[in-house]
């Protein structure tokens, strides 16, 4: 599960200039041309540095996004929910492996991406910085985080970087079982007692704004992404994201009876776009610089599990075995 | 097979609550794993075997289901303490991963066995899903086996480590052949063999593995075995894992969750 849209740090001006003109010129061509970058490939460091960061922080969501569902393994109600919240979950997990493995390509080993997450110098979706406080909470986030998750990363997966895409294809696979599963999870709250409505309800008015912080901030105001939209680093704006997931999923909540609070959300029929309140962007920065409900708690779970398993790992170290670049 | 008679389907009920009980309480205990477990690619590993052992308990309550006892879900959910018949090895918290890995390696080994045997049961039913097990265990097994030789020969913490996580687990595996009061029954009608037959083909398995892991197995005679817990009597820690794992379906345990 992830958004993307805050990834990005502004770059330097001239980064470009610094490159070799002619191999830059013929790598901006192979991509115009629909051809995807392979680990052995000229890139320009630019490219390098803003992929390994996107591509890091994705995994991260990852395994930082098994923590909330994962705490709900051990209640979840009855065989066939508790075996398909263990199998979403795993395949979280999952997913980090196999992102980790292609920001690897990259050249960054996955136990220094590791411990840039524990240390804080790393980012991961700022989603996850909030609890999910019931069972209904689950239900939210395996359907429409999930969705929003989907919207991101297919187009992300059109993108130029070879194994970043093919992993990209393999979890937008996943993530469409996630989507129903949640869904499922969501109908069976939302049409069964009324307290299973309103636990439902009151989740989804818990998750709204996480949900519209999810793609990041508006176009307005954030960092200018020009240069990585040629290179296909960067696939989609986030406002354009925000309106597909909109169309997409609103309808359906609607469907089910459920209020989203937000009075001012409609569709103009005019522009075809949704008008909504602004989401609170002051928050977003609040929380993605670590003043959320959960960042404490989340980094300090995986910084645990990291301390607990370093006798499992150094067992396992062989020192005649150097570290080499996987290459896809 | 014939018709059952009473005495008969009494003991099989209890041999098949014993088995699942173990299969939904380790599955159970294995899933908070998931996340934390040191290395990525073994944490998926343990969530597919634990994923396995609540698909195993699963499989077994419908069994129970089809012999009169209610459906899998009021049976996993719904029960007291009292009325679990599994072994406290199965019980106990996750530890770290030494203590977990051990559990695992002594639990699945018998398991394996066990199903081995019961794969040749005269009650069709139970041999059928046996056989299907036996397979998946035989992954298991074999990961618990890797890890064992590997951590039981490589840093002097991870040697000593697993020693103690055997001296403390063995004792509690112990508990997993408690004798039932069936026993007879269903070894004179084919249905299974005994918990004393598969301790015996258990302890010589795990001796295989130990001796290459370099780990020395505790003295059987001077362990004092964890027994009770097919009776009813469990440890410490079942009580809070039941509350918590009927959290949610306990707020309407007639909704459709």
């Amino acid at each position: 599960m992830y958004g993307g849209g805050y990834i990005f740090e502004e770059s330097k001006n001239g980064h470009s200039e610094e490159e070799d003109q002619i191999k830059l010129q013929k790598f901006e061509e192979r991509i115009a041309a629909g051809e995807k970058i392979e680990p052995s490939d000229w890139m320009p460091a630019e490219y390098r540095k803003q992929l390994i960061r996107m591509i890091e922080q994705h995994a991260h969501s990852e395994i930082i996004g098994a923590l909330p569902e994962g705490t709900w393994i051990t209640r979840a109600p009855g065989f066939r929910r508790k075996l398909a919240l263990m199998a979403k979950v795993q395949d979280e997990v999952g997913h980090a492996q196999l992102l980790y493995s292609a920001a690897e390509t990259l050249g960054k080993p996955r136990e220094q991406m590791i411990n840039d997450l524990i240390t804080g110098k790393s980012k991961y979706s700022n989603v996850f910085n909030y609890p999910a406080v019931t069972w209904a909470d689950t239900a939210v986030i395996a359907w429409l985080i999930d969705a929003g998750a989907i919207i991101n990363q297919v187009a992300n997966s059109k993108g130029s970087y070879g194994p970043y895409c093919r992993a990209l294809e393999r979890i937008c696979l996943e993530e469409s079982f996630h989507l129903k599963y949640g869904h499922d999870n969501v109908v069976f709250l939302a049409t069964g007692t009324s307290q299973q409505r309103q636990m439902v309800q009151d989740a989804l008015i818990r998750w709204w704004p996480p949900i519209m912080h999810f793609f990041g901030p508006s176009d307005k105001i954030s960092v200018h992404t020009e240069t990585l939209m040629r290179w296909k680093v960067k696939m989609a704006s986030n406002d354009d994201m925000r309106q597909k997931f909109l169309d997409m999923y609103v309808p359906k909540i609607w469907e089910l009876g459920l209020t989203i609070p937000d009075p001012k959300l409609k569709k103009n029929n005019e522009t075809g776009k949704w008008e909504y309140t602004e989401p609170d962007w002051e928050e977003f920065k609040r929380v993605i610089n670590g003043d959320g409900p959960c960042n404490k708690e989340r980094l300090a779970v995986r910084r645990r599990a990291e301390e607990k398993g370093e006798w499992v790992r150094n067992a396992l170290l062989r020192p005649s075995e150097k570290y080499t670049v996987p290459l896809s | 097979m014939k018709q059952l008679t009473e005495i008969q389907t009494k003991a099989l009920k209890d041999l098949i609550c014993r088995i699942a009980d173990d299969e939904l309480i380790l599955g159970h205990r294995n899933s908070e794993w998931t996340a934390l477990v040191p290395i990525l690619e073994e944490d998926i590993a343990f969530s597919s075997m634990a994923q396995d052992k609540i698909g195993h308990s699963l499989a077994l309550y419908q069994l129970l289901n089809k012999l009169g006892e209610p459906d899998p879900d009021a049976i996993a959910f719904t029960r007291k303490e009292k009325d679990f018949k599994c072994c406290h090895l199965v019980e106990y918290p996750i530890g770290d991963y030494d203590f977990s890995l051990m559990r695992h390696f002594l639990f699945d080994k018998s398991e394996a066995i066990r199903f081995d045997l019961l794969s040749r049961s005269s009650f069709e039913d139970l041999a059928n899903i046996a056989k299907k097990f036996r397979g998946e265990l035989k992954y298991h097994t074999m990961h618990a086996d890797t890890w064992l030789v590997q951590l039981g020969n490589a840093t002097e913490e991870s040697k000593a480590r697993m020693q103690s996580a055997l001296n403390q687990c063995f004792p509690l595996a112990l508990g997993i052949f408690e004798p039932g009061e069936y026993d007879e029954v269903l070894s004179s009608e084919n249905i299974f063999p005994g918990e004393k037959v598969l301790q015996g083909m258990w302890l010589d398995s795990i001796k295989i593995i130990l001796d290459s892991a370099n780990l020395s197995i505790p003295d059987i005679d001077t362990s004092d075995r964890s027994y009770g817990g097919r009776k009813g009597y469990h440890t410490e820690y079942l009580k809070p894992l039941l509350d918590e794992m009927t959290e949610v379906y306990s707020i309407d345990p007639n909704a459709e969750w």
